[in-house]
């Protein structure tokens, strides 16, 4: 489903999730029925592995359903999903990689750092100069070229759609730091499909 | 004339894409932009870049895991219900 129909579904969830708690397992299918896209997608977008992504869809419905008495709805039911979903794929990542740079609260030097490099004006449909296959091998691929906290970011607030500040609480961090990695995603991937997108002929120069 | 700097304008560009600047400010951007060519080129690619992500599902769920998923959940359920 996607992310712009889940916001308008909270009350509904409400309810399902109530009956859900009193043992409808009728109620709780409906919920994973609701979100099992948007939580797989997650999922595969942080740890950059389909064996690990199935999961933490697995992991994340069973710890809602085993926990489903200790949501107390003070959140959103599909923002506490994604936090369990979340921690579940960080978790993979570390242990798959023993990678340091899975830290959330990494801090760079946001002075120094060059956040563009390459200027080029792209097609004015750069997606159609693809296949569907192969527009999606080079998207996947510049998602997965970013260190894990950003494409967290990124994947929680571009592609699920959270607001800022369910980002920033669902991952510990201040509003501001959601916003500067964010901006860095952003312009990352931009430099990285620069090189497929770029209109024909024009040159590439560096800046700022 | 617009006093943005390229740098004021590359902090402003998340919210002015996310539709989160006050008039004033997107005022000053787009005097900006219209009088700078690079910034023009990242914002607008900046923006395809999230009209194309937006526009691509590149993980649909494989019917496979689906099912795997409704399995576990199965078990999960009868074996809480064999407990009381
Ligand atoms: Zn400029």
């Amino acid at each position: 489903m996607h992310p712009e129909a889940a916001r308008t579904n909270g009350r509904e969830d409400a309810e399902l999730v109530r009956l859900a708690q009193e043992g409808d397992a009728e109620a709780f299918a409906k919920l994973v029925a609701r979100y099992e896209n948007s939580i797989f997608r997650l999922a595969r977008n942080i740890t950059q592995n389909a064996e690990d992504a199935e999961d933490v869809l697995q992991e994340t419905f069973l710890k809602a359903y085993e926990h489903l008495g200790e949501f107390r709805g003070d959140s959103k039911f599909y923002t506490w999903l994604v936090r369990i979903a979340v921690n579940q794929a960080l978790m993979k990542l570390r242990r798959r990689k023993s990678d340091r740079s899975v830290s959330l609260d990494e801090t760079f030097d946001t002075g120094e750092e060059t956040l563009v490099r390459e200027i080029a004006v792209w097609a004015e449909d750069p997606e159609q100069l693809y296949s569907q296959e192969e527009l999606r091998r080079i998207l996947a691929s510049a998602i997965e070229s970013l260190p894990p906290i950003f494409r967290t970011v990124f994947a929680l607030r571009d592609i699920e759609e959270l607001s800022t500040e369910e980002t920033a609480q669902i991952l510990n961090l201040s509003v501001p730091a959601v916003k500067s990695r964010l901006l860095r995603a952003r312009l990352r991937l931009r430099e990285h499909l620069t090189r497929y997108f770029k209109r024909k002929g024009d040159d590439v120069f560096a800046y700022l | 004339m617009s006093l943005l700097t390229c740098e004021d304008f590359l902090k402003e560009l998340n919210d002015y894409l996310d539709d989160a600047t006050s008039p004033g400010l997107r005022q000053e951007i787009e005097a900006h932009l219209a009088q700078c060519p690079n910034c023009w080129v990242i914002c607008d690619t900046t923006r395809k870049t999230l009209r194309i992500y937006k526009g691509t599902e590149l993980y649909p769920l494989p019917p496979q895991v689906h099912q795997r998923l409704m399995e576990a959940l199965r078990r999960k359920i009868t074996e809480r219900n064999g407990r009381h």
